[in-house]
């Protein structure tokens, strides 16, 4: 039987209270809060945080990733590559984008689902919008992943009983190449459509699952278009799954495997979950959770992520971060684009930082070394990926100078455990807040884009308890 | 194989030095006039006299055609070196070692860096195609990490902490207000120097070297032909250079509060010269005071303080010009800003003024003792390079 072996989702550490939006303009916001993508995240960056939960939970090694976003970092390059190298996969793993609308998060996952051994799909978005929009207010940014296998690979979770999708070719939101917001039709017009593929889509899900919506236990309904989801809900009544957008916005293409994901995080064995997601169609799943998932913890819950999340961003700086307010830049150079052969000679430290270690004497070298800095051993050295291993702050400094999209720069050395030293910048902290002996783990980030090129390197971010 | 020095074997017979500061009417050619004319009149000689020239800037020039062109040097060899902000020593060296070996009689050192032109703020650089994974970290804070690891080590609270650097400002600005050549030719309070806007964890912009635009060069024959140019040559007792693996940001045994590459070369300039109590047998010394926790951190690595006692040193005035061993008594880059190639040969050059007794008279050291220290570094805590020379104004 083929099915869910195991997941893994992100949520970003900033939440915008949405009041600020409303104090800011006089207009826009509302009640709750969104959560907000840090200055140094895309949603590649989100997709590997939410796949090395995915494998951290479960400790598979998938064979295909699949990779969908409605806001790609790069276009005309894959994005899934920087996503399989962070992870520290072989060449032989075939990753794969699908992208542009919040629909190709449904490509990713019945691309995985329906290719053969353990093959992950990763769903990521950041979501914009103009100023006091409902999107800016209501979008959210998250990732989450989903490993597909069959028993033999590892126990299944859940499976589908059931599956239908329909399609539907009507405008109900759109965004053209480089636009940093969709428009939106009326929207009344875009729920009755909703409704008629979704109704269509569920009938047969449940035909094929062989029960009634009666037999369902909970419902997760997915869908950037709030009033048909809104609409649909009544379907479900007291069944009806969170869908988080209170909380943390609603993080398009990413919102339907990670509220399946908090469905997953609470529930008992047996359970039957009708996910739906509306985007250009619909598409109904019904799941059935198995014994396994008593069995199963994942990495971080949903709702551990979403508790631990920071409210202390100011509107303007979110409008900074999103590329909507351009600040008078520090008096110094534009960072230099890194080389891309020097960033392919080095791939496995940038991307899945992994360092050398001295057979001979232990130490730990980060970067990796050829000659040994105890010893002076040369090659021999053995790789050792340090992107899991926690670390502690063995001093530390903030540079209000450096070049930053959100300065000031914190800068940690920090000594890991079981040996090994790295300098680095550390993310998703107040400056204020920082100590020798605080306790860290690395996050893949973003450290700056320049001449069109992204820098991927890792960070050091407060450990998460 | 050993290292063996060139004590006594070449001596300075002539300096110059341009004033430090932003000298938006001057370029790097203008500045390379200045100092290279200054140093011929002062050795007595003329162009023609020189036999090879060593050109130290970091950014300022490539080649040797950096000096030959404003110059107009006559098919002479020039060798242009960079060795980070130690890059204005290694001109120097490098010119003794041609004098000692004999293939030249008369060499010029000349450094040089045009700062101002850039526009930025602080030092810049241009650095190799990269994987975009080097710290993206200013020098300000790189510099900062030996503040509160020099604090917690030694048990320091904060504000004393705050007390040190400050104390270290405010002495090179009140030696560097004395100096006609400075950038900063004034004093400055301590509540100005500890209320300063913060650039790097616990540094503010005065706990910072300036940045400006300088030149300065010396003149260099055999030891045995210095009293044809000058009756107060300055004879070279040791130069040593030490380039270290960079392991700091590696090495968790590397606690951030010394420099590892600053006490290999001390040690090997104090066995050269035969120095084994600096503090007691060198009159003055000129280090690379970049930032004030910089210089705090040398006092201990060159030797000048136990270990763990600079703080108290420094807060008694143990450095001040009237103190035991004045150190940066011209100012220091805190007063002249760091033009990057010419820095070492300004330290060079109060050592000339010093032991020579030709320092205005309102900062010329009253002492007995006839050692000059010059120390330079480059890079950063845990990955730098570090320059140590010593000069005497008696043979012997």
């Amino acid at each position: 039987m083929r099915g869910i072996i195991g997941y893994g989702t992100y949520v970003p550490y900033y939440r915008l209270d949405r009041a600020k939006i409303t104090a800011a303009m006089g207009a826009g916001g509302g009640r709750g809060h969104r959560a907000v993508a840090g200055y140094d995240e895309d949603t590649t960056t989100m997709g590997v945080e939410a796949a090395r939960n995915a494998l951290r939970s479960s400790n598979l090694t998938p064979s295909s990733i699949w990779f969908a976003t409605a806001n790609p970092a790069y276009l005309d390059k894959t994005n899934a590559t920087a996503i399989q190298a962070a992870l520290d996969l072989p060449q032989a793993t075939w990753a794969v984008d699908a992208g542009g609308s919040a629909r190709s998060a449904e490509a990713a996952i019945l691309g995985a689902r329906g290719t053969s051994g353990i093959s992950m799909a990763v769903v990521s978005d950041l979501r914009t919008g103009n100023p006091t929009s409902n999107d800016e207010s209501g979008g959210g940014d998250a990732a989450a992943a989903v490993l597909f296998g069959d028993d033999e690979d590892a126990p299944v979770i859940a499976y589908a009983m059931g599956l239908a999708t329909s399609t539907g070719e009507f405008l109900d939101r759109y965004r053209l190449p480089g636009e940093s917001a969709s428009r939106i039709w009326e929207e009344r017009f875009g729920e009755q459509a909703y409704i008629t593929l979704a109704e269509d889509a569920i009938e047969r899900a449940l035909k094929e699952a062989d029960i009634a919506l009666e037999d369902v236990d909970r419902v997760v309904i997915a869908g950037l278009h709030a009033r048909a989801v809104r609409s649909l809900s009544r379907i479900a009544g007291d069944k009806l799954v969170d869908d988080l957008t209170g909380r943390i916005g609603n993080p398009g293409a990413a919102q339907l495997p990670l509220l399946v994901a908090s469905a997953l995080d609470n529930a008992d064995p047996g359970e039957i979950i009708l996910c739906v997601h509306l985007a250009d169609g619909a598409y109904a799943s019904v799941l059935r959770t198995t014994d396994a998932i008593s069995d199963y913890t994942p990495f971080a819950t949903v709702e551990s992520q979403i508790e631990k999340g920071s409210d202390s961003l100011d509107y303007n700086l979110y409008l900074t971060w999103r590329g909507f307010l351009d600040r008078e830049p520090p008096r110094r150079p534009d960072p230099d684009r890194p080389g891309a052969p020097p960033a392919f000679r080095s791939e496995d430290w940038k991307y899945a930082f992994v360092g050398s270690r001295d057979r001979s004497s232990g130490a730990i070298h980060l970067p990796p070394m050829r000659v040994s800095m105890d010893g002076g051993a040369v090659d021999d050295m053995e790789r050792v990926r340090m992107a899991d291993t926690p670390a502690t702050i063995a001093t530390f400094t903030v540079d209000y100078l450096a070049f930053s999209l959100s300065p000031p720069t914190v800068a940690v050395v920090i000594d890991f455990d079981g040996g090994g030293r790295f300098q680095a910048e550390m993310t998703d902290v107040d400056p204020n807040e920082v100590k020798i002996g605080d306790r860290v783990e690395m996050t893949f980030r973003r450290l700056f884009t320049a001449q069109g090129i992204h820098n991927y390197f890792w960070k050091a971010r407060p450990l998460a308890e | 194989m050993a290292s063996h020095g060139i004590k006594d074997q070449v001596a300075i017979v002539g300096m110059g030095c341009t004033p430090f500061g932003e000298h938006w009417d001057k370029g790097a050619d203008d500045m390379l006039v200045d100092a290279a004319h200054e140093a011929y009149a002062s050795a007595g000689v003329k162009q023609d006299d020189i036999d090879a020239f060593w050109l130290g800037t970091m950014g300022s020039g490539v080649s040797g055609l950096t000096l030959s062109k404003p110059l107009q040097i006559d098919y002479k060899p020039v060798s242009r070196l960079e060795n980070m902000c130690a890059t204005g020593s290694e001109a120097f060296r490098n010119a003794c070692y041609a004098v000692a070996s004999g293939a030249y009689d008369v060499v010029m050192a000349i450094g040089v860096e045009k700062l101002k032109d850039s526009g930025y703020s602080g030092l810049t650089g241009s650095r190799p195609p990269s994987d975009g994974t080097d710290s993206s970290l200013t020098a300000p804070a790189t510099f900062s990490l030996l503040a509160p690891a020099y604090a917690h080590k030694n048990g320091l609270d904060d504000e004393t902490m705050k007390e040190v650097l400050t104390r270290i400002a405010w002495k090179n600005h009140k030696n560097g207000a004395l100096n006609p050549r400075a950038q900063f030719r004034k004093e400055v309070a301590k509540e100005t120097i500890a209320g300063s806007p913060l650039v790097a964890g616990p540094l503010g912009i005065f706990d910072c070297s300036g940045v400006s635009d300088g030149s300065a060069a010396a003149v260099i024959v055999r030891a045995e032909d210095a009293h044809r140019y000058t009756d107060k040559p300055l004879y070279v007792k040791a130069l040593s250079f030490s380039s270290g693996p960079a392991t700091g940001a590696l090495d968790p045994s590397y606690d951030y509060t010394t420099f590892r590459e600053v006490r290999a070369s001390a040690e090997e300039a104090y066995k050269q010269a035969g120095i084994d109590d600096p503090r007691s047998q060198i009159a003055m010394a000129e280090v690379h005071d970049c930032f004030t926790p910089t210089e705090l951190v040398l006092m201990e690595d060159l030797g000048f303080a136990e270990e763990g006692t600079a703080w108290k040193e420094a807060l008694n005035g143990a450095f001040d010009l009237d103190g035991d061993l004045p150190v940066n008594p011209d100012g220091g880059l805190k007063s002249f800003g760091h033009p990057i190639g010419a820095s070492g040969l300004r330290m060079l050059f109060e050592c000339w003024l010093q032991l020579r007794g030709e320092a205005p008279p309102e900062r010329q050291i009253d002492s007995d003792k006839t050692l000059g220290l010059t120390h330079n570094l480059g890079g950063q805590p845990g990955a730098c390079v570090s320059f140590v020379s010593v000069v005497g104004s008696e043979l012997g």
